[in-house]
């Protein structure tokens, strides 16, 4: 692996990203009116704006990411380029990575707007730190890309691609406690939430929306967050190969 | 065609009983044969013969299933091997979504190329004045040339050429062929593949396919008179029906006929 090859594939992806002015837009416009109408829908019912809003804030740019990394990966295999760049001198990780840093730099742009949309006009408050949603939400949508990552290798096709959202994320969406409490989950469900990551990045901004400091709870959701998200780096990495069959 | 001194060359290339098992059949089913430093050599056959098969297990894309593949002393694949072997695909693979520039740009720095490669490689392939347009955009002809400058940014020594001609107006055809011409008097060892008969007369030497088998390792004149046809098109029909391909007047270098 080379820092060059790392930040010049990352350069290329975000010159693509600047050549689809569209998806750019959406890919901001999406949560931002998402949340929006997530804020008019829980409008006057007090304080629910502010216990769903910072939980959704996070699960929104990971759904976003999981779809636009699954979708760009699966182009590079299609075209032919993922095969050409690994007949180069590239690293697999140079790939996985270039690919991680220029959806994480989106992914930044992505939640200062929408999150400075919940915490001013929309009017969501936390009893924790704003800056610790948007930490969270970054970290989310990294995962998402990741996730993304490791999965796109098992899609031959578009149309398999992206039932992977259904398939790998609804299924977080509905144990990850926003729904029922994962407390209040059947037994078995209660274990498999544990296995989830999505289970601690919710409760990473319940923390936050429930204590005015830093909780031990947050940090650990934080940890494993990261760990699940350096997890699915890893795999995305095992799962590109050099020579098919 | 280039006629040049007979004395020996190195090797570059090494195809020792190579055999490609995909699913059913037997995409390569084995082949052997030797490439000799800074020789342009075609390699012709129908549509599914096993040419693209073949040159995955060159560049060292393709899981082998028996017999092994040196390039430049080194197991194909290898990674002391991967700026040195240029391969393009039959489908231009490129970014769409980038201009030409931007393509070569990231491609020179995953290869470690200089900056200067660009320009010189728009050069080679005549795309010096649409180089700010964004890939997609182009005709298909000028997609795969694109797909070509990008495995000449790092000068490899090796190239591995999967239909570079397809689809081209006959001027630019002639154009690239004596570009790969002069890349062979450089040095580089080129495999060019194609379905078009007529171009083997651009090569030093044939290697002919059919069903994954190796047909006859020839020359283009060799080949005219071991069938006794006048043009390409009809001497490799001659061959594939096993007009007398292994008669009295066969060439040496032909290994096997059916």
């Amino acid at each position: 692996m080379t820092g060059g090859r790392t930040r010049a594939t990352a350069a290329r992806v975000l010159l693509q990203l600047r050549h689809d002015p569209r998806t750019v837009a959406l890919l901001i416009a999406v949560p931002a009116v998402l949340m929006g109408l997530l804020a008019w829908i829980l409008h006057g019912r007090d304080h629910d704006f502010d216990t769903f809003g910072p939980q959704l804030l996070g699960i929104f740019p990971l759904i976003v990411m999981f779809l636009i990394t699954s979708v760009a990966t699966l182009r590079e295999r299609a075209s032919g380029t993922l095969e050409r760049l690994l007949t180069m001198p590239m690293s697999k990780a140079d790939f996985v990575l270039g690919y991680a840093i220029a959806f994480g730099l989106a992914a930044i742009v992505q939640a200062l707007v929408v999150s400075g949309l919940c915490f001013g006009p929309y009017g969501m408050t936390v009893r924790g730190s704003a800056w610790l949603v948007v930490v969270v939400a970054v970290l989310d949508a990294l995962l998402g890309t990741a996730l993304g990552l490791s999965v796109s290798a098992l899609a031959t096709t578009e149309f398999q691609a992206v039932q992977f959202m259904p398939a790998f994320i609804l299924p977080q969406l509905l144990l990850c406690g926003i729904i029922v409490p994962r407390a209040e989950l059947p037994q078995v469900l209660h274990w498999v939430s544990y296995l989830l990551p999505m289970s601690y990045a919710v409760d990473a901004t319940q923390q936050l929306s429930t204590y005015p400091s830093v909780t031990t709870q947050f940090l650990v959701d934080l940890a494993v967050v990261g760990g699940f998200l350096a997890l699915a780096l890893a795999l995305g990495t095992l799962t590109l190969r050099r020579r098919t069959p | 065609m280039t006629d040049r001194a007979s004395t020996p060359l190195p090797t570059a290339v090494q195809v020792d009983h190579l055999t490609v098992v995909r699913g059913e059949t037997r995409a390569v089913d084995d082949v052997s044969f030797e490439l000799h430093a800074g020789s342009l050599v075609g390699l012709l056959g129908p549509s599914g013969c096993g040419k693209t098969t073949l040159m995955r297990s060159l560049v060292g894309t393709q899981v082998l299933s028996a017999g092994s593949v040196t390039v430049l002393g080194q197991p194909a694949g290898s990674r002391s091997l991967r700026d040195q072997v240029g391969y393009v695909t039959q489908v231009p693979s490129v970014y769409g979504d980038l201009t030409v520039r931007e393509n070569l740009s990231y491609f020179a720095t995953v290869l470690g190329a200089p900056v200067e490669a660009v320009d010189r490689v728009l050069g080679d392939v005549d795309l010096g004045g649409q180089d700010r347009s964004i890939v997609a955009r182009l005709s298909g002809g000028e997609r795969a040339r694109v797909s070509l400058a990008t495995a000449l940014l790092g000068s490899p020594r090796v190239l591995v050429l999967d239909e570079p001609t397809v689809g081209l107006d006959p001027l630019l055809r002639r154009s690239l062929w004596s570009l790969f011409n002069r890349l062979a008097q450089a040095g580089t060892t080129l495999l060019v593949s194609s379905h078009v008969m007529d171009e083997a007369e651009r090569c030093e030497r044939l290697l002919l396919m059919r069903e994954g088998r190796l047909l006859a390792d020839t020359t283009p004149s060799g080949l005219l008179s071991s069938t006794g046809e006048d043009d390409f098109e009809s001497a490799f029909v001659a061959l594939i029906e096993g007009r007398d391909p292994t008669g009295p007047d066969a060439p040496a270098g032909c290994q096997e006929g059916e």
